[in-house]
């Protein structure tokens, strides 16, 4: 199970502050490191950087974004790794790595300049025919 | 107080015995502002969630996130051990894992209650960003009485940071850190060992590269090595000198159980003990405020 219509389309977002800051605003994350820079270089940081709700949108959406509106969201699990400054670009890469009726497993991989951002894999269920493969 | 590790533990087992502790139902219901909100911020154009009142999956926490509002804690069994870890002066923390469970999609007009259990304290363990432990937790959200929507499993590494030492000299011999090693490294600073592998075929290879050299694939993936490895073949490096090290040193070719032979100094062992064939495992060196790599001394097969 390799073949090419088994990769998901490549995402790469731009990390601009605007991101930052908006999706630290719409998961209720008031925590400085997501939003106001010169606390979060004086905590070490290079920048502020995403929150992980984000992440976990962000994953949801990369995966949703091939499947469509009839994929139902089963699991998301995350392994994180390099945080995600502002500035940078998230780059997303997925493939599936297991199809059974009607559950697909997608491995998805999210890395930024530093290595890898997220990694980790989405369970979904499409109803029948639905498949994006 | 400073706990020893082993009462860490115990407070672990206690905090786990607690079992679920119920939080305050979030302020709102799911509703759909915040969910227009969301999603422009992530970019998410999927018109599932407003066409059929539902709540994206992945906001499940944030519907009781308690944002700006000044309002007292939620009794947590993950509270006590964190002060704890912290007063014993693993004061670092780091996400490591999120995992999530969508039995199925809020809708709008729900109000969602927080429970929190803890579930599991593992350490001390040693990583690159210092000695820690792993602290784990699951956080349902129940609809209604007790109907689970979503559970969160999240695990954070409480670590104690290193002591801050006056700004070293930078290590001169830097490595080369591309699209290609960069997984390597990242594994370095986590405290993993990594071998890069074909996603195809399966075949391990290091240096890593691009390309199988036995299926031509260009998917690559990576397996954690064990850590541990054999002496295959090495040198001892008397001259010329090398900037940033003492000579002489030695160079070990590591055979690893995983089928891959990586490079690296053999430390911690006198020159004259080196022998092929010496089990090995990875240790991991500061040599300077940035850089960490990996090395290999003697240890059991
Ligand atoms: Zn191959």
């Amino acid at each position: 199970m390799s073949g090419e219509r088994d990769v998901l389309p490549e995402l790469s977002i731009d990390l601009t502050p605007t991101l930052v800051v908006s999706t630290a605003l719409a998961t209720m994350d008031p925590t400085p490191v997501h939003h106001d820079p010169a606390l979060a270089r004086a905590q070490g940081s290079k920048d502020i950087f995403l929150n992980i709700l984000t992440t976990m949108g962000l994953v949801e959406r990369y995966v949703t974004d091939w499947a469509g509106p009839a994929a139902v969201i089963r699991r998301i699990d995350v392994r994180l790794g390099v945080p995600a400054y502002a500035g940078d670009r998230l780059s997303f890469t997925g493939k599936v790595v297991s199809r059974a009726d009607g559950e697909l497993t997608v491995e998805v991989r999210g890395a930024v300049s530093l290595g890898d951002h997220a990694v980790g894999a989405v369970t979904l269920t499409l109803p029948e025919g639905e498949d994006p493969c | 107080m400073k706990l020893t590790d082993e009462e860490l533990h115990e407070l672990a087992a206690k905090q786990t015995a607690l079992g679920e502790l119920r939080g305050t139902p979030a302020a709102d219901p799911v509703n759909v502002p915040m969910i227009r909100h969301w999603l422009a911020a992530m970019g998410d154009e999927n018109p599932a969630y407003l066409e059929r009142g539902l709540a994206p999956p992945a906001m499940a926490q944030v519907w009781t996130m308690p944002g700006l509002r000044d309002r007292p804690k939620d009794r947590s069994p993950v509270d006590d051990l964190m002060a704890a870890l912290d007063a014993s002066g693993y004061t670092g923390v780091v996400a490591t894992n999120c995992e999530q469970v969508h039995h199925r999609y809020a809708r709008v007009g729900e109000v969602l209650t927080p429970a929190t259990r803890f579930t599991g304290l593992a350490g001390p363990k040693r990583t690159a960003l210092g000695v820690g432990f792993f602290a784990t937790w699951t956080v349902t959200w129940y609809a209604g009485d007790d109907e689970p929507v979503a559970e969160m499993m999240f695990r954070v590494l409480k670590f104690r940071p290193r002591e801050k030492k006056p700004k070293r000299e930078p290590y001169p011999l830097r490595p080369a850190v591309n699209q290609d090693t960069a997984f390597f490294w990242e594994g370095v600073r986590q405290g993993e060992l990594r071998v890069q592998s074909c996603a195809d075929c399966g075949l391990p290879r290091h240096p890593p590269g691009p390309l199988c050299p036995q299926c031509r694939s260009a998917n690559r993936s990576y397996a954690v090595a064990s850590g541990h490895g054999s002496l295959y073949s090495y040198v001892v490096h008397h001259r010329p000198p090398v900037p940033g090290r003492e000579t002489p040193f030695v160079v070990g070719v590591v055979e690893l159980p995983e089928g891959v032979r990586v490079v690296g100094n053999i430390v911690d062992c006198p020159i004259e003990e080196v022998a092929v064939g010496m089990p090995l495992r990875v240790t991991y060196r500061t040599m300077d405020d940035e850089l960490v790599l990996p090395m290999w001394t003697p240890g059991e097969p």
